[in-house]
């Protein structure tokens, strides 16, 4: 792999950058690999990745019906947070927001993880109950979290309104500092590159359109490009969860929305850290190029079209508004939706299926982005040692059925 | 200063309205009809921005929207301050203050364009390979100086002083464009009566045909403008922008209002979104012209040729005197023979084709102008504005040949790469394209909604061709002008221009305003980035303020070009709303303040608002917390009027509670399915507490129905719950039980309900009662038809605060006075009015659960200790099979348990973790957590409320809450009931 560095650009600038090569191959798929990947986004790729470096399965494909980070990888609003309420969310965040710290390094790929803070706001006192709660919680797991007051999480972050008699007022703020974004892009391409360099297929436009079973076994995936042997397949595809997995014959506890985002047109630093409010259903940052990156709801009805209808646009930005009254003369430069797969208790499934050789990693609802290097790294711990790292043990298919659930939704409120 | 580019006549701007207004602090005269950057070229200023990354000196290319260069902030001092606006469509009005961006300290000497030296260090996406050692800079160095150097112009920061409406509306047919395809289609829908909308982002009607000389449809577009203006089914709005084309042909279109008068009236909005359902569209979009990607095409007085016409006609100002053309079509030369004719001195046209023919090209010759034909640009040069442009032969292989002479002296360079249809929308709306190859461009395929593309949108490159097919889609039967139009050849895309200069200076620029260059886009796909999203995420091509309007067909190519690849096989990047930049305002309209969520009150809010209330949001609801009296603070007032609800009798207003009325004749079965316990008994008369299960076991939502007849119920839920278990029941009898006849309607405004509860609850209430309401008579949990200070209504012997309590409910236009006549009658047994912070505290002294405190959509009735509510006998309710789910029945989940502290004056706070340790190590097992505490004066010490793992089984147990502050407090484990333990007081 060919380092990148400052001197790297300067050398390559001699050359009138003539010489980069590339960042990973372009190979025809092989017949038969060790294990197959289904899904070239962050969590895929990751995944990929780590089966590579940390276990040594480097005979390994990872298929893409697209292009790499198209789907939510590259949709979303890049928000970094691991302030969640229950032991085994905490545990499984706060591994990503670890790896995220050292992660531009270890791909020698400035992915630019940028711990600006992520601020919640607190606009009732049913909101206050909820935080502090998550506040004693994470203080516990060794997760940062601290309380601000209204006054407190103005100074943190100058456009915030916190005038009192605002239709929800800021009542303060649960501040996690370490909590911040990154770049999405560069979280995919990373990722692609490392794999790429420790052998692994990465393979562009190649829809999955069929899981071969032998019995209670994967044995192969049919796809547009034929028949791959596989003893050992990884399902990482989002929004597209439930259809893959049908083709497994395997029944899934998901639901895909579209869910939407926007961005302003770019303006100078105005916007510190990252703020979100359930309450009135916003979120906002400010992106390295200078545009607010603007979170949205998702839609009521079930989809698997990238596409979301314009009065949750309407209704995200009379959340921002009201919190950020002076963004009004800004413009919306562009808008835009990805599909989400929801689960019932909104955690994820990292986790084996009833299909021996069969993994799947999705659920991530609308907060996947977070936990990429983490759920990367533990699902290529489950998937090479057939078992599950302890972190995600507990984020199984079966829970559904025994009931033992991780709630965040119903725990927090709060959009993840 | 004099409009040294002004001619002396012609344009379509009103010389007698002088504008004056000011460019970075300097002042300016322009004419009424100008935009800020004809008013600006009309003084021979073409330097107007700075671009995003290299901070090149830029001009306006464009005439139109599609401009990317000359961005502007606009001020006036009194927060009306827009950042990035187009220079090409500010409307000139007097008093306007403009300032560049992006440069420090001035537009001409602008420190950032070291950046531009140092060009080689910042290819496509170099910052993905830097900046990343030593590791903690990427926060404290480099980000920041990224951030510093990004961005373009400053955000607002003063509160917008404007306001911003809303318009819904419906119509037949919309069309999108009013040049002569557009005119054409809202011509022939108007006549024959249909609904028409057309809508135009220009000032005036006409389109294209304000670009040009004044020509043969002069007399047509006056015409067709007064007669659709006479047509009261048909809407016509200018400077009205079509930003997005969603499904279901539901589009969203932004009106300009008061921007371009610069009057602030404070009555018209400043803008306008229509929110237009339409059932067809015709989109008559035109075309937008390409640039050509060569070195030095960036500069000053390098612009489209298109624009140089439009300044001319339209504005009557000249770009330049002595302009060199260099083209790949013949719609260039339009430009030099109208520069011609103005008086200006050609240097030179200079064609890529080798022999092209027509009658355009012969005009040309025949003027005398140069033609250096197989040529093309291979640099400029000039400082802040072009002053010459070297010209060299290229071959059919793309190789230059030989270099011409001397450059050729030129004060603009007017390029032309051929035209894009304005498909933006059309793929908006989910319609597929084609690449035409004839025109080299995308064209509208395949449409996915009701819509048709007319005219240069279409492909449709003449006046004639865009008249006929327009009047075709807005339903034909109209007569058209004759139009002659000039037939044009063939052009000959060369997307990347080679160029002689050698080393990196000459930077031939695909995307002006990310400064994305044809090299970048050859870097992007050496790094293996073959997907055209991938090339454009890599190095920003298309992502600027101005989408790529004029660039992304270029981009496209120069990719296929690279990949050698055929352009449809690369395909496009989508196109995603909004077309140009929406204000936020505007999309939020008047949906701000007091209308960002509509704020609920109670019939009795005015009462509690002159009677000093403070006020909590409950959901939409304001609910009065508490009633200080003076020098009192929530503490005090809650603990007063705590102890005196117990003393005496307190009142409070339950108004909020949700209230559905449930009627039909399998009412009661359906209860009987909601809810965990039995209702097939319930007799009319008397009233049950129930508890609503979700699917998977958990508590959703509580509260008490009544029996008002064997078919007809009333029930009320949470205040935050109302709405969400309607559509839950909704849910269920529309989707799961269709065969239950049961109807459902929310009343929840149509009663005021005020609680009266403690000893004097009685004595207070009956003698304004004409009913007998004794124990007998209205025993716990029964209900009854009353009539309360003269007003009928229904009371209900609930309690949730363990005393002898009354739910009066009266028609809520009754409320207020009914209560104030409780009110006054409770004068002489001291009742109280308490707020719902006193009532929280007096539900937990008993106990009662508070669904969304106590619970959190993981706790099951049994979790609460609250067997007693799950029937054992009912074949089936909701949550009855999630219940049965193992992890639900284990003994170690968090059960409902009181907490007592060791020092009992000290109140936890709520959601303080509960640990089996009192030695703090991190991470620290946590066994549970504080649901309610509250300083209880009832009991004389604080109490608490928790979810504690195995809970039922810890009774006495010391547990341990760790503090924030590293401390830790003890407490023991209770039963949850910390007053009348033996519940005697309710029935009283």
């Amino acid at each position: 792999m060919q380092r990148y560095s400052i001197v790297s650009i300067a050398r390559n600038a001699l050359t009138g950058h003539r010489n980069w090569q590339r960042a990973w191959r372009s190979p025809e798929p092989k017949p038969s690999y060790d294990a197959v990947i289904i899904g070239g986004g962050g969590h895929g790729l990751g995944t990929a990745y780590y089966l590579a470096k940390e276990h040594g399965l480097t005979n390994i494909a990872v298929l893409e019906k697209g292009w790499l980070g198209g789907g939510n990888t590259g949709r979303n609003t890049t928000i970094i947070r691991s302030n969640y309420l229950y032991d085994e969310s905490a545990a499984l965040y706060d591994h990503a927001v670890k790896l995220w710290e050292g992660l531009s390094q270890e791909l020698n790929y400035n992915t630019m993880y940028s711990p600006r803070g992520v601020m919640m706001l607190a606009h009732n006192v049913h909101d206050v109950q909820v935080f502090k709660r998550h506040i004693y919680a994470n203080r516990l797991n060794g997760v940062d979290n601290e309380w601000l007051t209204p006054e407190q999480a103005k100074a943190y972050c100058p456009p915030l309104d916190i005038r009192r008699d605002a239709r929800y007022p800021v009542m303060g703020a649960a501040l996690q500092r370490r909590g911040g974004t990154a770049r999405h892009d560069a979280v995919a391409w990373g990722y692609a590159r490392g794999a790429d360099a420790l052998g692994v297929d990465i393979i562009q436009n190649c829809e999955v359109t069929g899981i071969r079973r032998d019995g209670d076994k994967v044995i192969g995936v049919e796809t547009m490009r034929g028949y791959i042997q596989a003893p050992k397949v990884g399902v990482v595809a989002a929004g597209n969860t439930t259809v893959v997995m049908d083709m497994a014959g395997v029944r899934m506890p998901l639901e895909s929305y579209p869910l939407q985002a926007l961005v302003s047109e770019p303006v100078k630093p105005v916007f510190p850290c990252v703020v979100m409010s359930n309450t009135v259903h916003a979120y906002i940052s400010q992106s390295d190029k200078g545009e607010l990156v603007i979170g949205a709801g998702t839609d009521q009805f079930t989809s698997y079209s990238q596409r979301g209808g314009f009065h949750i646009i309407e209704h995200t930005l009379e959340a921002i508004l009201e919190l950020f009254p002076v963004f009004s003369r800004m413009r919306m430069l562009r808008q835009w939706g990805g599909i989400v797969d929801v689960t019932p208790d909104r955690s994820p499934i990292l986790a084996k299926t009833p299909v021996r050789g069969l993994y799947v990693n999705c659920g991530w609802g609308t907060g996947g982005f977070k936990a990429t290097p983490g759920s990367a790294h533990t699902f290529a711990h489950t998937i090479a040692r057939d078992e599950p790292h302890p972190i995600n043990a507990p984020f199984t298919l079966e829970r559904f059925r025994t009931g033992r659930l991780i709630d965040e939704a119903a725990a927090a409120a709060v959009a993840h | 200063m004099t409009q040294s580019h002004r001619l002396a006549s012609g344009g379509r701007i009103d010389r007698s309205k002088a504008v004056r207004f000011t460019f970075d602090g300097h002042s300016f005269d322009g004419f009424a009809g100008d935009t800020l950057a004809s008013a600006l070229l009309a003084h021979g200023v073409h330097l107007m921005g700075r671009s995003f990354k290299y901070h090149r000196p830029r001009g306006p290319i464009a005439a139109g929207s599609e401009e990317p260069n000359a961005l502007i902030q606009l001020d006036d001092g009194n927060g009306r301050t827009d950042p990035n606006t187009r220079a090409t469509v500010i409307e000139l009005f007097a008093g306007l203050r403009a300032e560049s961006q992006n440069r420090w300290p001035s537009l001409e000497r602008d420190v950032g364009v070291i950046n531009d030296l140092f060009s080689p260090m910042f290819p496509a996406a170099f910052y993905y390979k830097t900046f990343m050692w030593p590791k903690s800079w990427w926060e404290s160095v480099y980000e920041p100086f990224i951030r510093a150097a990004a961005g373009l112009g400053h955000a607002p920061t003063m509160a917008d002083p404007d306001r911003y409406a809303h318009r819904h509306a419906h119509c037949d047919l919309l069309v999108v464009g009013a040049g002569p395809a557009g005119l054409a289609a809202a011509l022939a829908a108007g006549r024959k009566g249909g609904r028409v909308i057309l809508v135009d982002e220009n000032n005036a009607l006409g389109g294209s045909l304000l670009n040009d000389a004044d020509g043969p449809l002069e007399a047509w577009l006056a015409e067709v403008s007064s007669e659709l203006a006479g047509l009261d089914h048909v809407t016509v709005l200018t400077r009205t922008t079509l930003t997005a084309y969603y499904d279901h042909n539901y589009l969203t279109a932004l009106e300009r209002i008061t921007d371009h008068t610069g009057l602030v009236d404070g009555k018209s909005p400043r803008q306008r979104l229509w929110r237009i359902r339409a059932g067809r569209v015709v989109l008559a979009t035109g075309a937008i012209e390409r640039t050509l990607v060569f070195a030095g095409n960036d500069r000053p007085g390098v612009m489209l040729a298109s624009a140089a016409r439009t300044y001319l006609h339209r504005y009557a100002v000249l770009v330049g005197r002595t302009p060199l053309i260099f083209t790949n079509n013949d719609s260039a030369y339009r430009a030099a023979l109208d520069m011609r004719a103005a008086g200006t001195s050609i240097a030179a046209i200079v064609d890529i084709r080798s022999n092209p023919q027509g009658a355009l090209i012969d005009a040309a010759r025949g003027d005398g102008i140069r033609i250096h034909t197989g040529s093309v640009v291979v640099g400029t040069d000039g400082r802040h504005r072009v002053h010459q442009a070297s010209i060299a032969r290229i071959g059919a292989d793309g190789r230059l040949s030989e270099t011409l002479g001397r450059p050729l002296a030129c004060d603009c360079v007017l390029m032309s790469g051929g035209w894009n249809p304005n498909v933006s929308l059309f793929s908006q709306g989910r319609g597929r394209l084609r690449f035409d190859d004839a025109l080299a461009a995308f064209v509208p395929d395949r449409a996915m909604q009701a819509v048709e593309c007319a005219g240069a949108c279409a492909g449709t490159m003449t006046t004639a061709g865009a008249l006929s097919e327009g009047a075709e889609a807005g339903g034909g039967g109209i007569d058209l002008p004759a139009v002659e139009d000039i037939v044009e050849g063939p052009l000959q895309p060369v997307w990347a221009v080679p160029s002689d200069r050698t080393g990196s200076r000459p930077k031939a620029f695909v995307d002006f305003q990310n400064d994305v260059t044809a090299k970048d886009l050859g870097i992007a796909v050496r790094e293996g980035m073959v997907s055209i999203e991938h090339v454009k995420r890599f190095t920003t091509t298309g992502m600027a303020t101005d989408q790529g309007k004029t660039s992304n067909v270029n981009a496209l190519a120069i990719v296929a070009g690279q990949l050698d690849a055929a352009i449809p096989a690369v395909g496009t990047t989508t196109f995603r709303p909004p077309y140009t930049p929406q204000t936020f305002g505007a999309i939020v309209g008047s949906g701000r303040g007091r209308l960002f969520d509509p704020v609920r009150k109670t019939p009795m809010h005015g009462w509690a608002e002159a009677n000093g209330a403070v006020f909590e949001d409950v959901g939409n609801w304001k609910r009065a917390r508490y009633f200080p009296r003076p020098g009192e603070d929530m503490h005090g007032a809650v603990q007063r009027e705590c102890m005196q609800v117990r003393e005496t009798c307190g009142l409070m207003d339950a108004s909020t509670l949700g209230k559905i009325d449930i009627q039909g004749k399998d009412a009661r079965e359906f209860l009987n399915r909601v809810y965990t316990n039995a209702w097939m008994k319930l007799a009319p008369g008397k009233c049950r507490y129930g508890l609503m299960l979700r699917d998977d076991g958990f508590v959703f939502d509580d509260g008490v129905t009544a029996c008002i007849a064997d078919d007809h119920f009333h029930m009320t839920t949470t205040t935050g719950g109302a709405p969400r278990v309607l559509a839950w029941l909704e849910d269920l009898s529309q989707t799961e039980w269709p065969d239950l006849e049961v109807y459902f309607t929310s009343v929840t405004e149509q009663w005021a309900t005020m609680t009266i509860s403690g000893p004097n609850a009685r004595e207070v209430l009956a003698p304004l009662v004409s009913e007998d309401i004794s124990t007998d008579a209205l025993p716990h949990m029964a209900w009854m038809e009353a009539t309360v200070a003269g007003v009928k209504g229904r009371i209900f012997r609930i309690s949730f605060t363990g005393e002898v309590s009354f739910e009066v409910n009266v028609p809520a236009g009754y409320g207020q006075s009914v209560w104030e006549a409780i009110v006054e009658r409770g004068k002489v047994r001291e009742l109280c009015v308490y707020g719902t912070e006193t009532m929280h505290v007096l539900r937990a002294e008993k106990g009662y659960i508070i669904v969304g405190q106590e619970t959190d959509g993981t706790a099951t009735p049994f979790d609460l200790g609250m067997d007693w509510i799950v029937s054992a006998k009912k074949p089936d309710f909701i949550g009855k099979r999630g219940l049965e789910r193992p992890d639900l029945k284990a003994a170690d989940r968090k059960q409902l348990v009181g907490l007592l502290t060791k020092d009992p004056d000290m109140v936890l706070e709520e959601g303080a973790q509960v640990t089996a340790s009192d030695r703090i190590t991190i991470p620290m097992p946590m066994i549970g957590h504080v649901t309610s505490s509250y300083m209880s004066s009832n009991c004389g010490r604080s109490i608490a409320l928790a979810m504690v793992r195995g809970g039922h089984a810890l009774n006495g147990r010391t547990l341990h809450v760790p503090q924030l502050d590293g401390s830790v407090v003890d407490v023991t484990v209770t039963g949850t009931v910390f007053f009348d333990i033996e519940g005697a007081r309710i029935h009283g």
